[in-house]
């Protein structure tokens, strides 16, 4: 569409005469660019400038932006430039972008790279503070939301809290089963596989059982549901913060925390030692069927020597972890979904950062239990 | 370039758009002549929004016929969605900014994305863009979340015409805005119009928009066009919607002025 711009002229002294002709269009950019910056060079030695339009056949704002922007090039950045003889019907836009642009560029903050390091190094001490200001912050709104609940037990949103433990809990079970079983199998196989060469393969008894019931049921189970109900609760809240559901509901009056943080960190409270438990279960199903059909264990030997092995201290030190687990990693996630701002990005990297922090937390958490069980003799 | 005035740009014929066993729109049939400016009122709810988003492609039609510049975006492939996407520009009801970038690489995006620009110019020609809206350099830095409403509204009208686009879309572009800056909105409508020849389908509820910039007025009732003309034969309409839509107070001040 349109025929090609074309743009010529001389310079006499301090006076330059342009004729620009053709479609002056955004088909044509690439000519056009070309054009502009092989007449800069002349434009910039010239005081006054006059392109005449004349044969201008097409315009839209990039033809007349190229076209003011050569104007600005002269000597007196445009104040004795002129376009003459453009047909009426441009001139309303060309008198638009005339006027465009005129604000002085911002200048750009520069700061010198050992003072960035330096900034980047203070900005790093202080998120780690934050975040465990966040993090404290919002165990307290909890606290204080209970306290209140406690009080008024009537305000509990038990519908809310039921369909949350439904979520994570009910329907995380297949997914649980699955892995832990798979675990377990795993754990048995290999124990049998390196216990044979000393003749030692009844232990593999003694080691998936104390193993599956003491850390990595609740362990592997922590982490499953990090990954799969923290990332969606942080998703969920930061979408209402995103969508101002949040700003709305705190200002009909009502608490967030205690509506819709409340529900969800007691559902993870309830499922997550349900899931451990059934997560241990299926664990050692599956260290049981291993040591049968790889180890030759008959399932009765399996169980009397699971009998005799594992004390019921064991099961309590997986079972007294898990709420606290669970805990963790739904302020975790609740918090990490309030810190979301108003874009798509942030809500991405809030979800990434709610799941990384509440594994290793948890991870972490497993460590501190091990030493304190470790030092009252559990 | 000469076209005749009466050639249809977007051809609707019969469409019929529902959802679930609500039917919205129901047998609709437009005409939008090229370079015209064709305002769009109906009641809220009624489908407006609806029948833009079908003709631009976004919602599936049960029934009809939808052509835009001559070609109909049934079966299009993604190269013949993208080539008519470079000739519209679109201006949604809530904006619809990236909301990771910022509002100035917005508006550079889609000329990032269609031209070969050098880096200077392409700075150059997104701030003209702003700067023709009325945003500042610096309301450019921001990102969309800590804009107001009405500069949303500016930012995106900015994007939608990053392109020089033949055909620009707009659902409510002044709903939010100050009166003032309602009318600066009109006059660079109309100015980009009568320069660019550029076809503008505009959903709209601002009075002062229909009398002074629309050349076409056409009002959805009962998910069909009941009306359709300049503002004073829609105004002359006996259509009980229309009616009341118009001789309600409000409506009458704002002929009054006009
Ligand atoms: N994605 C969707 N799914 C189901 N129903 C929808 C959807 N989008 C719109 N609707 C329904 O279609 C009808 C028309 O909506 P539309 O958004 O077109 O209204 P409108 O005329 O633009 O109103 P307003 O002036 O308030 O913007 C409404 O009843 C709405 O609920
Ligand atoms: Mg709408």
């Amino acid at each position: 569409m349109g025929s090609q711009p074309s743009l010529s002229g001389t310079i006499a002294g301090e006076r330059a005469e342009f004729t620009a002709a053709g479609s002056w269009t955004i088909e044509h950019v690439d000519v056009l660019q070309r054009l502009v910056e092989a007449a800069a060079p002349t434009v910039s030695r010239a005081r006054a400038l006059t392109i005449n339009a004349a044969a201008i056949e097409e315009l839209d704002t990039l033809g007349a932006w190229l076209l003011e922007r050569l104007m600005r090039t002269t000597d007196g950045r445009g104040s004795e430039a002129g376009l003459v003889d453009l047909s009426d019907r441009y001139r309303g836009l060309f008198d638009k972008i005339h006027e465009v642009n005129r604000a002085p560029a911002a200048v750009p903050v520069v700061t010198s790279r050992p003072v960035a390091v330096l900034e980047n190094v203070g900005r790093a001490a202080l998120d780690v503070r934050t975040d465990l200001v966040v993090f404290l912050e919002m165990l307290a709104a909890l606290a204080i939301a209970i306290l209140r609940v406690l009080r008024h037990p009537q305000t509990f949103r038990l519908t809310s809290a039921v369909y949350h433990v439904f979520r994570v809990g009910w329907q995380a079970v297949p997914i649980i089963l699955l892995i832990t079983f798979l675990i377990g199998a795993i754990i048995a196989q290999q124990g049998i596989f390196h216990f044979r060469k000393f003749g030692a393969e009844s232990y593999v008894v003694d080691m998936v059982g104390i193993l599956v019931l003491r850390e990595l049921g609740v362990l592997i189970v922590s982490i499953m549901v990090a990954g799969r109900s923290g990332s969606a609760y942080t998703a969920e809240l930061g979408s209402m913060k995103m969508r101002e559901e949040i700003d709305a509901l705190r200002t009909m009056g009502f608490d967030p925390v205690e509506i819709l943080i409340l529900p969800r960190v007691l559902a993870l409270v309830i499922a997550l030692p349900i899931l451990a438990f059934v997560g241990a279960m299926a664990a050692l199903y599956g260290g049981g069927l291993v040591a049968w059909l790889y180890g030759g264990m008959s399932p009765e030997v399996f169980v009397a020597r699971l009998r005799e092995v594992v004390s019921v201290t064991h099961f309590e030190v997986g079972m007294i972890k898990a709420p606290f687990m669970a805990l963790v990693i739904g302020v975790i996630a609740c918090s990490e979904g309030l810190r979301v701002t108003g874009s798509a990005e942030s809500l991405g990297h809030q979800t990434t950062v709610s799941v990384v922090k509440s594994i290793f937390l948890v991870i972490v958490l497993d460590g501190l239990f091990a030493v304190f069980f470790a030092s009252i003799g559990m | 370039m000469q076209v005749s005035q009466a050639e249809a740009i977007i051809r609707v014929d019969d469409l019929v758009v529902g959802f679930d066993d609500q039917v919205v729109l129901d047998g609709l049939s437009l005409r939008v002549r090229r370079g015209e400016i064709l305002g769009l009122v109906g009641a809220s709810g009624g489908g407006k929004s609806v029948l833009l988003r079908t003709i631009i492609g976004l919602i599936p039609k049960r029934r009809g016929r939808i052509e835009v510049l001559g070609t109909s975006l049934d079966g299009a492939g993604p190269e013949q969605t993208r080539a008519i996407g470079r000739r519209w520009g679109i201006l949604f009801q809530q904006g619809a900014l990236f909301s990771s970038l910022t509002v100035l690489q917005n508006v550079q995006f889609p000329l990032r994305e269609n031209l070969n620009l050098s880096p200077a110019l392409l700075e150059e020609l997104a701030l003209a863009k702003l700067d023709m809206v009325g945003l500042t350099p610096n309301d450019g830095a921001k990102y969309p979340a800590q804009l107001s409403g009405g500069m949303t509204k500016r930012a995106a009208l900015a994007r939608a015409l990053a392109l020089d686009p033949e055909i620009l879309f707009l659902d409510e572009p002044t709903s939010g805005l100050d009166p003032i800056l309602a009318g600066e909105f009109d006059e660079l409508i109309a100015t980009l119009q009568q320069t660019l020849g550029l076809t503008v389908f505009m959903v709209t509820h601002d009075l002062d928009s229909l009398h002074t910039i629309c050349d076409r007025v056409a009002a959805l009732a009962d998910g069909k066009i009941v009306a359709l003309g300049s503002i004073a034969t829609v105004l002359a309409s006996e259509h009980p919607w229309v009616k009341a839509y118009f001789g309600g107070k409000r409506a009458r001040l704002a002929r009054a002025m006009h």
